[in-house]
């Protein structure tokens, strides 16, 4: 109830518009990562997935900003069940790469924004070496890119206030890493996978 | 319902969307080309977003004033929407945005909906108009101020104060009419649409000289006129649902027609500056809400003008 009503309310604010959904067919646990630029990010690529996809995905999230404020811990919690990490004490033990790795090990996708932080607009900033872990360490998991166009205006850094927008998600093809790839060599081309999705469609 | 003319209005709507359907199934059939083919599925795309408009507005229209209120508001705020998508902004123009949306947008309705025709009529063109400018001088950032500010205000004069003036057609007082204001509000809409479809028929039939072909190639004279004379021909033919008499129908429906092609020509323009070719993709066949309204929106206010002063009680008075 909650989730389809917030996917709803997202649709109308930003019209959540999908394409390139015929990538993502099959229910094997795949790996979402996208371009960072607004707060809204992780909900709005969660909406724009078809309903069952919807129900077993997960959204990697900073805990000191989901865990502030009830309406923030409950969307959080029930509604897309983040996976909340700790950005200042990130150890062996309790790193995001570790929890990404169990969550598809039990059959469930997850959304992440390898950049790790939001960029200002429209460009895409370094990717972290997070993708690359995992990537490495399981290598029968699709790796699917999906960028994100005009979120950042409908809530820019520091605005609390949203603009409606035309937002449009674009899924690309899956990528997997190749045996014997280096760390260098594999971010660039997952970077390369997400800079060549903004320019497809209208 | 129990309006004879809207069942009249209903009927000549549903004849024409079973025609269509009629057509772009021969077409489907006969089409032997790839292009003829293609042109076929967007043929048939648009028909089947045809039927879901029209049975939106005909519902709309049916729950009576705060149905049709409710609709063009979320048209207003669905073409608005899009066209700030495609206009460049900053993030000086953030908060007067939020107003905008939030703000201006329902107080223009809620005035239609409380027939407050003085406010109704000057609260865009005065006090939206200074909001804006105002709130994004605030904000601080300069850089192409004047083409910001503009942009924003001809988002909110094109997409959201013309296009009120459509459900402001409720709000008119006719002395002596005897068929309902959502009957006139039909005949509008219902002109404009059918000057379009017309346009587009005998355009591409017989269209030989564009009109202006940097703006929109697929004008032509040809299709201009043969939409004029369509339209003055259904606009005279719907006069019994009107309180207007023939040749006041005929007028006013020539009036819609032209009004109808300035303003798809002008927003085709205003397209052709932003560097695209559809507005959004929201309805199949069609392209965004806003290339569906363009037609409407300089003809919503000219109509509903025209009607006032000619026809109603207040005109009246103030021509005496």
């Amino acid at each position: 109830m909650i989730r389809d009503g917030l996917a709803m309310t997202l649709k109308v604010m930003c019209g959540c518009h999908a394409r390139g959904l015929e990538h993502i067919i099959g229910d094997a646990p795949r790996l979402y990562f996208a371009n960072h630029t607004s707060n809204l990010d992780a909900v709005v690529v969660w909406s724009s997935l078809p309903r069952g996809c919807r129900r077993r995905c997960r959204v990697l999230a900073a805990g000191d900003y989901w865990q502030r404020g009830p309406v923030r811990r409950l969307l959080a919690e029930r509604a897309f069940r983040a996976i909340l990490f700790d950005r200042e004490h990130v150890t062996k033990q309790k790193n995001p790469v570790r929890a990404i790795c169990a969550c598809l090990g039990a059959g469930e996708s997850v959304i992440m924004f390898p950049e790790g932080t939001r960029g200002e607009g429209a460009e895409l900033g370094p990717l972290r070496p997070g993708l690359w872990h995992i990537a490495r360490r399981l290598t029968d998991v699709d790796l699917v890119p999906v960028w994100i166009e005009n979120l950042s205006r409908v809530l820019p850094k520091g605005e609390v206030l949203p603009v409606p927008m035309v937002v449009a998600t674009t899924f690309g093809p899956p990528i997997r890493l190749f045996s014997d790839e280096g760390k260098a060599v594999f971010l660039d081309r997952a970077t390369t996978a997400l800079r060549e999705l903004r320019s497809v469609g209208p | 319902m129990n309006d004879p003319s809207m069942v009249t209005l209903l009927a000549v709507v549903f004849g024409a969307l079973v025609l269509g359907s009629i057509a772009a199934a021969i077409v489907a059939r006969t089409a032997r080309s790839d292009r003829g083919r293609s042109m076929a599925r967007n043929l048939a795309a648009r028909m089947r977003s045809w039927w879901i408009m029209a049975g939106v507005f005909v519902a709309s229209v049916l729950i009576g004033g705060v149905g049709t209120i409710v609709l063009f508001a979320a048209s207003s705020f669905l073409a608005f929407r899009e066209f700030i998508t495609l206009t460049p902004t900053r993030r000086g123009d953030h908060r007067a945005l939020f107003w905008a949306f939030f703000f201006v947008i329902p107080i223009q309705y809620l005035l239609v909906a409380q027939e407050r025709y003085g406010l109704f009529s000057i609260f865009i063109p005065v006090y939206a108009f200074i909001l804006i400018p105002a709130r994004i001088a605030a904000a601080g950032e300069t850089e192409s101020f004047l083409e910001r500010t503009s942009k924003i205000q001809w988002g909110l004069l094109s997409c959201v104060y013309f296009v009120s003036h459509v459900p402001a057609i409720l709000t008119l007082d006719i002395p002596g009419s005897e068929t309902s204001n959502a009957a006139l509000l039909f005949f509008l809409v219902l002109i404009v649409q059918l000057n379009d479809v017309f346009q587009y028929i005998v355009g591409s039939l017989f269209g030989r000289r564009p009109l202006a072909p940097r703006v929109s190639p697929n004008k032509t004279i040809e299709g201009m006129i043969g939409g004029l004379v369509g339209s003055v021909a259904v606009g005279a033919a719907m006069s019994t649902v009107t309180p207007f008499g023939v040749a006041g129908a005929a007028g006013l429906a020539a009036a819609i027609a032209v009004m109808g092609v300035l303003g798809d020509l002008t927003m085709s323009a205003v397209k052709r500056d932003l560097g695209v070719k559809d507005y959004s993709d929201l309805i199949p066949g069609h392209g965004g809400v806003l290339d569906r309204l363009d037609s409407l929106t300089f003809a919503a206010p000219v109509f509903f003008h025209l009607t006032r002063y000619f026809y109603s009680g207040d005109g009246m008075t103030a021509i005496v």
